[in-house]
């Protein structure tokens, strides 16, 4: 089987996080949780090491991260973008704002820029329905937009 | 005891038992798809996802998967109204709306339930159309892997993972994107598959599929230059007519041969003869570590486990890399075959090492993996060059018009075809064990065994333990067949060996070889693979010699060649040794 | 709240906060501090006042002035006019729609009137960071009275009586629920709160648990004490960063004062809790599925029976309910089943918690009684459609739900009438639509919801929904025959028949209520290839009126094809081979004169 390759401080930060579940297998979305918190993603010897360390088969980890829509693979950008396509959001105009998102910045749903400043993604609904249709930059909210608000939000982060 | 009504017959069962097994009881057959028993031997897959035996149940809004519910006092069930008949199409339809239905050049074309099921529903179009899914097609030595076929039956995440305790394969994505496979679509090879097969065996349609060998060894029987030996392992004697109509446990060893010679291989052999030469070998070993370890010798390791099952060598590599001392270095019985014929047999015959090609007839396809193994080749040419499962053997039979059923019964060709009882029984779990307890007694005790059927040692309990009496001496010996339970048996003896065993014999596969991956497919009906048991046994009773040392053309070839078990000679051509192939972590 | 003689509540709910409400907080403060009355008045950031329309909210207490779209810079005036001169501040008080005058207590306003608020009893009124806030106004009252005077069998009956039912969706009798896990005897029982809240525009659960955390660990241990299990967990969004640290705040808080952990007010009763986060599955709101997704494995939903009461978490018995369900209990205990079931209709007691949202006036988060019809929520409540136009369809219970119509509106709503009409209650979203809704696309939306969020185990729905959603796809692009209409029903109805989960089973509905409700606009969109709504972009074609067209270029500069052509104070026209249909035309031109066909 391959050698993965990791830095050891990554591996070291994986060990910490799974020790403080005492290791246990049931504990993996716990655990995957937090080392996405750590790194922002779950690239596949970060799978490699928990499943590892959790003593349990890294297609069964795979299996939970592909699953669960929070877990991702990809880095994501600088700024991540993602848009409210709850149904509130999207009775109000939603995937107008988001065809635009996608223009400006070119990129597909689930994609980061070349320069890796934002990243697009959607999501369901952050109960914020009363400024809908809602976009959330990092943690910001910006509620109440149509296509033309685009171009500001983008400029906001571009310099 | 419930009583029920099913499609207006009043049943009793059980309580706890499903709809699906009391209709069966009762005679009613409901079809199925995604549900898998293996009876007696633990492997259940249900989880009632493929709805194909949908129910209806008097008072519930809703259909009941027969599978998955449980019978009631009083339940009325309905297996083939209007309405579920309505269900059961639409949804083999929506199964077949994402399927290549490519039946024709399909490997399983024959043997595909879903394709039986289309059948015999009637299914003439299908009215959904839309996106098909597509994966990219892999393959290892062993399994072939078409994703495009998969139903997402999870008989193989069940086998892989509960049974086998392997991990290769998992459930991944969600929705429509949902399949089995390795972690992060790798190829199956780079994962921790050990090749046993067994995801083959159990799915339904051609998902995953042998890796066919069969037009190499016919190009190879083609060539002129090349002498072409053929060795058939214990197992597929008992299994090769099912391919030919006959009844599970029928013993064919005598057509085959007959069958093996028409095809043109030009010498018929046998592994049940290195079998014997494995006995000799393993027995051998295992009374020398007992020596050693009565004698106080720290580096000798207990138990010993036998290594003649290639999915069970894998797994131990890459499961258990700190354990490689404990297994036998014995070869297994396919690769002493391949050792002994490409060096005492062609230098006998006067055939050079490369023109000499080895096929292996096994109902395994770790066997092939087994065969390519880097230390099984000298310059680059391996001992054994093709392993074909019985399947393949059955539909080379028959793409050469043969039929196994007009062969008449002949023997195997000398030297390397003779053998005992005691190596027929290498097909069933607990078989070696038995035949290496039926040697290793009289070597140890020097006394004659009066009852060599070893009783205890057979059946189909996935996990046997015995204490056999060597004259005073207690060895305690354990069966396993199923890898999480050599798996548990393993962290058992790494945890200090509480039991004391000193020896283990584990075989990957449902039953020992005979329920192998490379056998014909037994979809589930467990009363196959115990058929194949009782004609093994049969097999072996009938046997005028029944002792592996007691084979006289074993005792000749130590005689002529290999002077003792476990001598230089030996060593050089009958051992092995293992690798660490366990997955590493390093420090970038 | 004793020393303070006034207080200042702001809304800390998500849509506020989105709106600076933490700004105002905070300049509240410091302007409170300039003038030295930070120890008589006390600024409390709340969880959500329900009325997000009017976000952010800020409530003066004692005198109930409710002040409405309040900005930082507010935070002065409120400061120097309300507070030390004792003046309303009038631009900020809410302006009735219906004769234009200012309301200064939300009890009269339409959006509150008709709300009786059971579940949202604290939101808005307490800091929920604050234990003590939520003592003061009975917080554990009920856990006390349980303890001292009730027998675990005497709690069940209880709920029992009120006749409360599952608030997630399903509306299972929660008292028989409870029963059913007390009689299954296990070393270890589980007490599992379902805030996995994934139906999409809805957000009830998380206002509970970001504005009354304290309810939701009382409801819990009165559980645990009732069915005999000393462990709860309550699986909870990672999407809601705001309701986790509340909530970890109140087990705190609640451990220190002994209202949880070892013997409980010294009962000898030990209940504690725990959060396990979930990871983006709508699925997981389905129990068995929850219950995997906390044991660490895919979230895939098993066939029940065994009910995870009698085989749940880690193969014990396990009671699930959701966040409102509990909610409603302390309540129960303190006021009686029989006051609670005096409430709603025969079969549906009690409020639900819906949240309010599309295209209405007033979007919010309500409370209301159980019978109450479409037509108070939509137009007394909701303040009426937006901009003035017409009521077409709402849509209750999200992807499970259905959409139903101006025929409903005068149905009473509980969970056995909107079965009939062939929605659901589900856990609360209720969306309204006017004409500029397409119900072929909102079919669409729903499915495409389904699809992303199945978890693919069972073929009915992994390839079944696909295929509705595929045939929905087709129809929306004008490509659609009457054969795919019966085909769609015909599928649908095997899906909800055969698949394996309540969530699969229930997926087709937005196809069925919506092919049942609004056919003639399928067979438009079949035979015609029109859509009225104009939302199908396929069946739209744009057009320039010639005689109106200043030729001002607004539109062809704006287009982001180029697909309008024309001279300068000439009329243009528009490349239908090149236009992309994106609108932007129409939303640049001042004349009029760009229309949909």
């Amino acid at each position: 089987m391959a050698t993965i390759k990791l830095s050891e401080s990554k591996i070291k930060t994986i060990k910490d996080i799974c020790k403080s579940f005492d290791n246990k297998s049931g504990e993996v979305i716990n655990v995957l949780h937090q080392v996405q918190g750590a790194f922002g993603y779950l690239p596949a010897e970060v799978q490699e090491v928990v499943a590892m360390e959790l003593n349990m088969p890294v297609a069964q980890v795979y299996g939970i991260v592909s699953f669960y829509s929070f877990f991702t693979m990809q880095p994501k950008g600088e700024h991540p973008i993602s848009i409210c396509l709850g149904t509130a959001c999207y009775v109000r105009g939603a995937e107008k704002v988001l065809d635009e998102f996608k223009r400006q910045l070119n990129i597909n749903v689930g994609e980061t820029t070349k320069d890796g400043k934002f990243s697009l993604n959607c999501l369901r609904c952050v109960g914020a329905c009363g400024l809908a249709p809602v976009v959330m930059v990092g943690d910001k909210v910006y509620g109440r937009l149509t296509p033309d608000n685009v171009k500001d939000i983008i400029a906001e982060y571009n310099n | 005891m419930v009583k029920l009504t099913i499609d207006n017959k009043p049943v009793e069962v059980a309580e706890g038992t499903t709809i699906l097994k009391a209709a069966r009881q009762a005679g009613i057959n409901i079809p199925t798809l995604c549900y898998f028993e293996l009876d007696g031997m633990k492997f259940e897959n249900k989880p009632g996802g493929c709805r194909v035996c949908v129910v209806e149940v008097e008072g519930r809004k809703n259909l009941a998967p027969a599978c998955a519910t449980d019978v009631m006092e009083g339940m009325v069930v309905h297996t083939h109204s209007a309405r579920v008949i309505n269900a059961r199409k639409t949804v083999v339809e929506l199964i077949l709306s994402d399927h290549p239905n490519d039946c024709l050049q399909c490997s399983k074309s024959g043997d595909c339930e879903l394709q039986t099921l289309a059948q015999k529903l009637g299914i003439r179009e299908i009215p959904f159309k839309g996106e098909q899914s597509t994966y990219k097609k892999d393959s290892t030595l062993s399994v072939e892997r078409d994703m495009d076929k998969c139903i997402m039956c999870r008989r193989c995440e069940t086998m892989c993972n509960k049974i086998q305790s392997v991990g290769a394969l998992s459930a991944v994505n969600r929705g429509f994107e949902a399949v089995v496979s390795p972690a992060f679509d790798q190829p199956l090879s780079e994962s921790s598959c050990i090749n046993c097969g067994q995801c083959v065996q159990v799915c339904p349609v051609g998902a995953l599929s042998l890796v066919d060998n069969v037009a190499d060894v016919m190009k190879a029987i083609a060539d002129p230059t090349k002498t072409v030996v053929v060795q058939t392992a214990p197992a597929v004697r008992v299994a090769l007519g099912e391919e030919f109509g006959m009844e599970p446990g029928s013993i064919v060893t005598g057509k085959m041969a007959a069958a093996l010679r028409r095809l043109g291989f030009n010498y018929v052999f046998d592994t049940d003869w290195s079998a014997d030469l494995t006995i000799m070998e393993e027995g051998t070993e295992l009374l020398g570590r007992i020596g050693k370890v009565l004698g106080g010798d720290k580096t000798a390791k207990l138990p010993i486990f036998t290594s003649c099952c290639p999915g069970w060598v894998s797994f131990y590599e890459k499961n258990f890399p700190d354990m490689l001392e404990y297994p036998s270095t014995a070869k297994s019985p396919q690769q002493m075959f391949g050792a002994v014929a490409k060096n005492y047999f062609a230098e006998k015959i006067g055939v050079k090492r490369e023109d000499m090609v080895v096929v292996s007839i096994m109902p395994c396809l770790a066997k092939k993996s087994e065969a390519a193994r880097e230390e099984f080749k000298v310059n680059g040419n391996p001992d054994v060059d093709f392993s074909l499962s019985t399947r393949e053997l059955a539909h080379m039979i028959k793409q050469c018009n043969l039929n196994l059923n007009d062969m008449p019964d002949e023997d195997f060709d000398s030297p390397l075809g003779e053998s005992t009882g005691a190596a027929v029984i290498f097909g069933a779990t607990g078989g070696v064990m038995e035949a290496a307890v039926r040697t290793a007694y009289e070597v140890f005790t020097k006394k004659k065994l009066d009852n060599i059927d070893f009783e205890v040692l057979r059946g189909f309990d996935g996990v046997k333990t015995a204490t056999v009496d060597f004259a005073g001496t207690p060895i305690n010996v354990a069966v396993v067949y199923g890898l999480n339970n050599a798996r548990i048996i393993m962290e058992e003896v790494r945890d200090g060996n509480p039991r004391g065993f000193h020896a283990v014999e584990v075989m990957a596969c449902p039953g020992g070889c005979i329920g192998g991956a490379g056998q014909p497919y037994h979809h589930g009906d467990s009363s196959i693979i115990r058929k194949r048991m009782e004609a093994t046994y049969r097999e072996d009773a009938g046997k005028p010699i029944r002792k592996s040392h007691e084979n006289p053309s074993i005792i000749a070839i130590y005689k002529e060649y290999f002077g003792e078990p476990c001598g230089h000679k030996s060593h050089e051509l009958l051992h092995t040794h293992y690798f660490d192939r366990s997955k590493k972590v390093e420090k970038e | 709240m004793a020393k303070y003689k006034m207080h200042v509540l702001v809304c800390g709910g998500t849509g506020c906060k989105a709106s600076q409400s933490a700004q105002i907080v905070d300049n509240l403060k410091a302007v409170l501090a300039e003038k030295g009355m930070q120890d008589e008045v006390q600024v409390i950031t709340t969880g959500c006042f329900g009325f997000c329309e009017k976000g952010p909210i800020v409530k003066m207490m004692p005198d109930n002035t409710f002040y409405t779209q309040v900005t930082p810079e507010d935070a002065r005036t409120i400061v120097e006019e309300h507070i030390i001169k004792g003046r309303k501040v009038t631009n900020l008080l809410y302006t009735d729609p219906e004769n234009n005058e200012h309301v200064s207590d939300s009890k009269h306003m339409g959006f509150y009137k008709k709300q009786i608020r059971i579940a949202l009893r604290n939101c808005g009124f307490i800091d929920p960071e604050n234990i003590d806030e939520s003592i003061s106004r009975g917080g554990y009252e009920a856990l006390g009275k349980c303890l001292t005077e009730m027998k675990p069998e005497d709690v069940i009956q209880e709920i029992k009586l009120s006749g409360l039912r599952g608030r997630g969706g399903g509306g299972f009798p929660t008292g028989l629920k409870w029963e059913i896990a007390s009689k299954n005897h296990a070393d270890q029982k589980y007490v599992v709160c379902n805030a996995d809240e994934g139906d999409p525009g809805a957000f009830m659960d998380r206002s509970i648990m970001e504005g009354d955390p304290h309810s939701i660990i009382e409801a819990m241990a009165i559980c645990g004490y009732a069915i005999g299990a000393t462990k709860g967990l309550v699986y909870i969004r990672a999407e809601y960063p705001l309701a986790i640290d509340r909530l970890q705040i109140a087990i705190r808080q609640a451990r220190e004062y002994g209202l949880l952990g070892q013997d409980i007010m010294g009962s000898g009763f030990d209940f504690d809790i725990e959060l396990r986060y979930g990871a983006g599955a709508f699925v997981c709101g389905e129990e068995t599925a929850l219950i995997h997704s906390m044991e660490g494995k895919r979230g895939e939903p098993t066939f029940k029976p065994p009910f995870p009461a009698v085989s749940g978490y880690l193969g014990k018995p396990t009671n699930v309910n959701n966040v409102e369900t509990f909610a409603n209990i302390p309540v129960i205990i303190t006021k009686g089943a029989d006051w609670f079931n005096k409430i709603g209709t025969e079969k549906s007691k009690g409020t639900k918690v819906f949240a309010l949202a599309g295209q209405i006036n007033n979007v919010g988060l309500i409370e209301v009684p159980m019978g109450i019809t479409l037509r108070e929520v939509i137009y007394e409540i909701g303040g009426g459609i937006k901009d003035g136009k017409e009521f077409k369809a709402v849509q209750t219970g999200g992807p499970s739900g259905g959409c139903l119509t101006k025929k409903h509106l005068d149905t009473p709503i509980d969970y056995d009438n909107l079965i009939a009409a062939g929605s659901m209650m589900g856990s609360g979203g209720m969306v309204v639509m006017d004409e500029t809704s397409c119900m072929v696309s909102i079919a669409k939306f729903y499915l495409e919801f389904t699809c992303e969020e199945s978890c693919g185990k069972c073929t009915p729905c992994r390839i079944g929904n696909k295929r509705l959603c595929e045939m929905l796809t087709k129809i929306s692009k004008g490509n659609g025959t009457m054969e795919d209409l019966y085909e769609l029903r015909n599928l649908a109805a095997v899906i909800k028949d055969t698949a394996l989960c309540g969530l699969g089973q229930t997926s087709p509905n937005p196809v069925l209520s919506t092919l049942d409700n609004f056919w003639d606009e399928y067979v438009e969109h079949v035979v015609d290839k029109k859509c009225r709504a104009g939302v199908c972009k396929s069946l739209m074609s744009y057009e320039i009126d010639q005689n109106k067209c200043v030729g001002c270029t607004a539109c062809a500069r704006n287009c982001p094809v180029g697909a309008i052509k024309g001279e300068k104070k000439m009329p243009h026209t528009i490349d239908l081979a090149v236009c992309i249909k994106c609108g932007a035309c129409i939303e640049r031109c001042k004349f009029g004169a760009i229309s949909i066909k």
